[in-house]
């Protein structure tokens, strides 16, 4: 009974506690209101969120858009993975956008997706995010939230340290974690130490549309090299990428690559590397790898096969490349938002690393290096280091910046944000996360201007944080406010697929740009029928073209008759509807690739091989109008020495 | 007298306002329509809000078994109208130019209103003519038949001017900027009339 009553003691006395706690946070925040996360992250219906997010799908190979603050997902965007939903990767039209060296990859392993910027500021014109697997970079135009175009990555593997702009979009930065043997050959493992390089590619984006071309590939040794972050300000024309494996280890990585006390960030002057390019430096080696590109008006990609690319020795460009000794296997590599600070998450390191652009030119300038690695200058660790965040907590992976000095970094091991002052290096708050933290995003947070008002931790790990699902979750966010001295957990939200990164922008960047149908006028589609009259069915030979429409609440034509078994039939769908939000969607039985979900202007294939003689029906799957469940057809298959005549009508039987 | 004959020639004038202004517009209102859906009526053809509103009006009138909307090949109107509103606007200015020399007395001001007047009057006789005829003369076999509280066929006509609720929607017409400016400048025919009996009198 005593102890019982002690019981309610303490809990009394914590509940004044935290009472007194609450007092004195509300009277700081300036207000009551301010003290209810519930209505800090409540859109009210009809209402619009702040921010979109771009959250990476990882294994899914997507990317998912999210509103903030309030957690609502909004779309799902296929890069790089085949997406039975919209018939992405599944119509003949974007069959090629996954297209590479190895062949038709139908997934992907999507990682970092990075906003375009000019001047340093996110500029909300397109999205890139990196394949990690097939080393692949996609680019999505935020106008119609669509990927259009997907470049490959050669003499790559595990691209994992892309895919980040530099402040103009001048490049988009691919580094591969696995370093191989450049070009491939059949080797024995063993002979890894000096036969494997690391290739850095930077691949140029055309300021107008966007289109990628690799500019060139730096060949580094054959560490792994992890993430990147561009210079910016100052450091504007300079890149810099964390490594691990330095010890050069093929096997075991979990203990050999933990072995040496420092691993490297390395710091790339790219702008030092144009120059030689543009004096005729560097040389062409063969190649072979793909270039995906989709067009908006002819709404169809098209893969073409690149056969060289250019390849740099880091050391015939003298200054081009050095290496700034990082302690423990660094991941994350951060930039600070004025470009003046370089932040090494070494992963197994107690402290934080934070390495200075100004102690590093200082130290170039001075030639006081430490040694050197296959030729490449290494610098001194104590002549860059602007400072270290003293036990800060375990496991550092991630940083990224607010607009007011502060750097926040998550730690895998402990679970938690740490939020710290830049310059000082003091901690200032730590807050858990729900569980074991990866990625973590302020919108801008990689840029010269960061948005500081919500920050977002996206955990590995979700156990308990929602109803259980069985054994696979999804995995689970964290939406905090950053906007005062204290960080202040407002929303939790569950994530699809591996978020690896995220991207967030202010709406109005996006929003107003965002297309609502594409322009029957402008489509440009070999196939397409761009009105009733135009529809028809074509046979050559036993390839069968139907040229097919749709509109509220018909396919035109609606009956075909004189396919035969054996037949590869091409179902050309174009949606007449010129209205916002009014898509079609088409589906036959026994179609062995998808449906196809049809925008207002677009057109789409689907390509059918009937098998079995039969009258077989085929509908809209997309709940279009009062009368969609009146919106189907018929198709006639017979035996293959049928001579039954083509035939087509909408219509006809009705009196 | 010269003050209002140059009133008589503003006033006519502007109706050539309706050569560049619509004379009307009709509004379509559904909660799914954020954007609004409707058309501007001109003298010589319909115009969507859009460049694909008519269209759309179009597609959701089918249900109802509708006609379509008409293309200036369809109507009459389309070609006439320009022709007479044309034609008074030229009239209107040339006896206010004679007003102005004293070739002709104020009377001729209030001749040409009431000649204005009729045709307005019978201009817009036919424009409710087709609204109706738009609004009952439907497919007889049209996907949706609804019927009114007496089982008469419901009517879909739009007002001619004010709300009406038809359906899902909310038809809303009114006039334009060009059938406001011509009823400002009959209005003003109408005072350089008065202006021109008053000097008269004196």
């Amino acid at each position: 009974m005593k102890i019982l009553n002690l019981g309610i003691g303490l809990l009394a006395a914590a509940a004044m506690m935290s009472c007194g706690d609450n007092a004195n946070k509300k009277s700081s925040a300036g207000g009551a209101l301010n003290s209810s996360a519930a209505e800090k992250v409540y859109v009210a219906p009809g209402e619009q969120d702040e921010y979109y997010a771009f959250i990476s799908g990882g294994y899914s190979g997507n990317l998912t858009v999210y509103g903030l603050p309030s957690g609502r997902l909004f779309k799902e965007i296929p890069v790089f993975s085949q997406f039975p939903t919209s018939g992405y990767g599944y119509s003949e039209e974007t069959k090629p956008m996954l297209n590479t060296s190895h062949g038709f990859i139908p997934w992907g392993d999507s990682h970092h997706p990075d906003i375009s910027q000019t001047e340093g500021v996110t500029d909300g014109r397109w999205i890139f995010i990196n394949e990690n697997n097939t080393p692949r970079i996609a680019r999505i135009d935020l106008e119609t939230f669509e990927t259009v175009e997907i470049i490959e990555v050669p003499n790559s593997a595990g691209n994992h340290s892309s895919s980040f702009v530099t402040e103009n979009t001048e490049y988009v930065v691919a580094g591969t974690r696995f370093s191989v043997p450049v070009p491939q050959e059949d080797i024995s493992i063993k002979e890894y130490k000096g036969k494997f390089k690391g290739a850095l590619s930077f691949i140029e984006v055309e300021k107008e549309t966007g289109h990628m071309d690799i500019k060139f590939q730096l060949l580094m040794p054959g560490f792994n090299y992890d993430l990147s972050h561009p210079g910016r300000g100052d450091s504007h024309g300079w890149f810099f990428f964390t490594t691990y494996n330095t010890e050069e280890a093929s096997t075991l990585l979990e203990v050999n690559a933990s072995q040496n006390d420092k691993d490297f960030i390395a710091a790339v002057n790219w702008k030092k590397i144009e120059e030689y390019i543009n004096n005729g430096g560097g040389k062409m080696m063969p190649s072979n790898y793909a270039h995906n590109v989709y067009d908006h008006n002819s709404h169809t990609a098209t893969s073409t096969m690149k056969k060289e690319v250019r390849v740099i020795d880091p050391t015939e460009v003298p200054g081009a490349v050095y290496l700034l000794p990082t302690p423990k296997s660094p991941h994350g590599c951060d930039v600070s938002p004025d470009g003046k600070y370089i932040v090494g998450n070494g992963k197994l390191s107690a402290n934080l690393t934070v390495h200075s652009f100004e102690k590093m030119q200082e130290a170039i300038k001075n030639e006081k290096f430490e040694g050197e690695a296959y030729g490449i200058p290494i610098l001194s660790f104590e002549d860059v280091l602007a400072g270290q965040v003293e036990q800060a907590g375990l496991g550092p992976l991630h940083t990224e910046f607010d607009d007011k000095g502060n750097a926040y970094t998550t730690f895998f091991i402990s679970s938690e944000v740490v939020k710290w002052k830049l310059g000082t290096w003091e901690v200032i708050d730590r807050k858990p996360t729900y569980y074991s933290v990866g990625h973590l995003t302020i919108a801008g947070g990689n840029s010269r201007e960061p948005d500081g008002k919500y920050m977002f931790a996206m955990n590995k790990i979700t156990k308990d944080r929602y109803l259980p699902t069985g054994p696979e979750l999804e995995h689970s966010a964290q939406l905090y406010d950053i906007s005062g001295e204290k960080m202040e957990l407002i929303l939790d939200f569950p994530t699809h697929g591996e978020p690896h990164y995220a991207a967030a922008i202010k709406a109005d960047k996006v929003a107003p740009n965002s297309k609502k149908f594409y322009k029957l006028s402008e489509n440009t589609h070999p196939f397409a029928a761009k009105s009733e009259a135009e529809t028809k069915v074509v046979r050559e030979g036993n390839v069968v073209h139907v040229y097919m429409t749709t509109i509220r609440s018909h396919f035109s034509p609606d009956n075909i008759e004189g396919i035969k078994v054996g037949d590869k039939v091409y179902f050309h769908i174009t949606n007449l509807e010129q209205d916002f939000d009014v898509p079609h969607g088409f589906a036959i039985i026994g179609q062995n690739n998808s449906e196809l979900l049809i925008m207002p202007g677009q057109t789409k294939t689907s390509v059918w091989e009937p098998k079995q003689v039969g009258v077989w029906p085929f509908y809209c799957t997309d709940f279009c109008s009062a009368l969609h469940q009146e919106m189907q057809g018929y198709i006639r298959v017979s035996p293959k020495d049928s001579d039954i005549e083509l035939e087509w009508s909408l219509g006809e039987d009705v009196e | 007298m010269k003050s209002a004959s140059i009133i008589m020639i503003i006033g006519s004038a502007l109706l050539f306002s309706l050569f560049i202004y619509p004379l009307w517009t009709v509004e379509l209102e559904a909660p799914q329509y954020p954007d609004g859906l409707g058309m501007y009526i001109h003298l010589d053809g319909l115009q969507g809000f859009t460049e694909y509103d008519l269209q759309n009006i179009d597609g959701l009138n089918h249900y109802i078994g509708m006609q379509k909307l008409p293309t200036p090949a369809d109507m009459w109107e389309f070609r006439t109208f320009p022709l007479v509103v044309g034609g008074m606007a030229v009239l209107g200015v040339i006896i206010g130019f004679l007003g102005l020399f004293s070739k002709v007395s104020h009377k001729w001001f209030l001749g040409w209103l009431v000649v204005m007047t009729i045709l307005g009057i019978l201009g817009m006789y036919d424009f409710n003519a087709w609204l109706i005829d738009y609004g009952t003369n439907l497919d007889p076999k049209a996907i949706i038949k609804v019927v009114d509280a007496d089982g008469n066929p419901f009517s879909y006509k739009p007002p001619l001017l004010g709300r009406r609720d038809i359906l899902n929607f909310t038809a809303v017409s009114y006039p334009a900027l060009g059938g406001i400016l011509l009823t400002v400048g009959m209005l003003l025919t109408f005072i350089a009339y008065l202006i021109g009996l008053k000097s008269s009198k004196k």
